[in-house]
């Protein structure tokens, strides 16, 4: 197998591996317009990354980071329902960050690969920074799990047992904000979310424990990026929608296999 | 425990003791639910004070709880969710709420009745010194509810804590509590069960006798004698019992 084979496996399965829990979360939690819009602003980050002479995924997760505090502040005052909120901020941070790299008339910007993502022509680098980003993010989440299920389950009651709710809530779109950063370059902006939630929707029915559906979700991820490349290396697809395709199909399967009950 | 809130709940003046069952009382909007997220810490009071002994653990069991049918959760484990607990102290929790047969249900699946015991014995994880019923009995029906309350009046034999209570409806509670706290944006009148039952302004906000009815008028520059009457000059709390 060639390499850059290879390492879209290998970056691949990595990014399902910690999507699955944090998808899982994402679904448990209903945000998923808000991990929508969080992967919306990304290409904002990335044409500040360029212009701040950064790593584009440096300016990824600054303006992701950014965008869920700002989230977090208008959630509070209450004018607006939170979904209209969430279509304000996806879409123009969306087309805020078309225009910028618009302007970045010197930079050649492969504007495609970055909303419907390149699997195929991943780096090492990008691989160090998915595994290390991974790696952070999946500590974080093993080391919150049981308050962040107690957020999940009921915000009130978490409270009066002390938990610090508004800081686990601010910690959990931290770690969405890494994950999308560092899935950008496999799915694109536009299909990240895919990611997140369809494996972990998928892998419900067959789980009992909330640990078991996170796990049954990254096993299913794995099963759709390699299902999606193989696709893609066999028929010449497009990589990223090729996994999308492919974990949607495997949502289909999970959704007609009979359960013994 | 003292608060003093203001606009949505003026001058009042709370206290449990140890050992003992306060309930409140008071029409839909009386600001009982908004005392008790005072009491809980889940919001802050304009003016006034929340004080509590040091050290005081608050055992809450909320009105309600959805958890999205998304999550995959048994009983048991949702109860070992919000402190670290071993899985003995959880089976002997629901075996006090009496609900030890749920352990291994997926917590939507339970009723409202079996959810308010389970939501008991979570209360009950935490050694409480305070626990704090808000409408215990809004999701059970009359049998469910006697059980309930005979199950708290234990509760506090044994344990020994004190337990505020919030009901819309004081004929449930009546025999099960010590004082009751009749709200309506203020204190209405506060003292023993019987006191209140014979206090003007709780018949007037609970349907009493017409003739009761007829000479209540609801201002509060005045306070009310025991037979209705108003008395003028006094400001605030209208019967001590």
């Amino acid at each position: 197998m060639d390499d850059f084979v290879l390492r879209a496996l290998a970056a691949g399965c990595g990014i399902a591996l910690m999507a699955g829990p944090l998808g899982s979360f994402v679904v448990w939690r209903r945000m998923a317009y808000f991990g929508d819009t969080l992967a919306h602003s990304a290409l904002l980050g990335v044409a500040l990354g360029f212009l701040l002479g950064v790593n584009p995924l440096v300016g990824v997760v600054g303006v992701c980071v950014a965008l869920a505090l700002a989230l977090v502040g208008l959630q509070r005052h209450r004018a607006l329902a939170s979904d209209t909120v969430l279509g304000i901020l996806s879409h123009s941070s969306l087309s805020l960050g078309l225009v910028a790299i618009a302007f970045l008339e010197t930079l050649r910007v492969d504007l495609i690969s970055y909303l419907f993502g390149d699997i195929l022509s991943v780096t090492p680098a990008d691989l160090a920074w998915i595994y290390g980003g991974g790696a952070v993010a999946l500590g974080g989440l093993v080391l919150l799990w049981r308050r962040l299920l107690a957020v999940t389950v009921d915000e009130d009651l978490a409270r009066v047992e002390g938990m610090p709710v508004e800081a686990l809530r601010l910690a959990f779109m931290l770690l969405i904000a890494l994950v999308i950063a560092a899935a950008m370059k496999i799915v694109g902006i536009l299909l990240i979310t895919s990611l997140l939630i369809i494996p972990a929707a998928a892998a419900r029915r067959f789980a009992r424990t909330p640990e078991m559906m996170a796990g049954l979700a990254s096993v299913f991820g794995m099963a759709a990026v390699l299902g999606g490349l193989y696709a893609s290396l066999t028929w010449d697809l497009p990589g990223g929608p090729s996994v999308v395709v492919a974990a949607a199909a495997l949502f289909l399967a999970s959704a007609v296999v009979p359960l013994r009950s | 425990m003292r608060l003093g809130g203001r606009v949505i709940l003026d001058r009042v003046d709370l206290q449990v003791r140890p050992g003992e069952i306060v309930t409140l009382i008071g029409p839909n909007g009386a600001g009982k639910t908004t005392l008790v997220r005072a009491v809980l810490g889940l919001v802050r009071t304009a003016s006034g004070t929340v004080g509590k002994r040091p050290g005081l653990r608050i055992g809450y069991m909320p009105q309600r709880l959805t958890v999205d049918a998304t999550l995959p959760l048994t009983v048991r484990r949702f109860l070992a969710l919000w402190r670290p607990v071993t899985a003995d102290r959880v089976e002997a929790a629901l075996a006090e709420a009496g609900v030890a047969h749920l352990a291994g249900s997926p917590v939507q699946n339970v009723s409202g009745g079996e959810l308010q015991r389970v939501l008991l014995a979570r209360a009950l994880l935490g050694d409480p010194d305070l626990l704090v019923l808000d409408e215990p009995d809004q999701a059970v029906d009359v049998h469910g509810q006697a059980e309930l309350f005979g199950r708290i009046e234990t509760l506090r034999r044994t344990r020994g804590c004190g337990v505020l209570l919030v009901s819309h409806d004081l004929h449930t509670v009546m025999a099960r509590t010590d004082r009751v706290l009749c709200l309506n944006r203020h204190v209405c009148c506060h003292g023993t069960p019987e006191d209140v039952r014979r206090h003007p302004e709780y018949r007037s906000l609970f349907g009493g006798h017409a003739d009761d009815l007829a000479v209540y008028v609801h201002h509060h520059d005045h306070a009310h004698a025991a037979n209705g009457a108003v008395v003028p000059g006094h400001d605030g709390d209208c019967c001590h019992g």
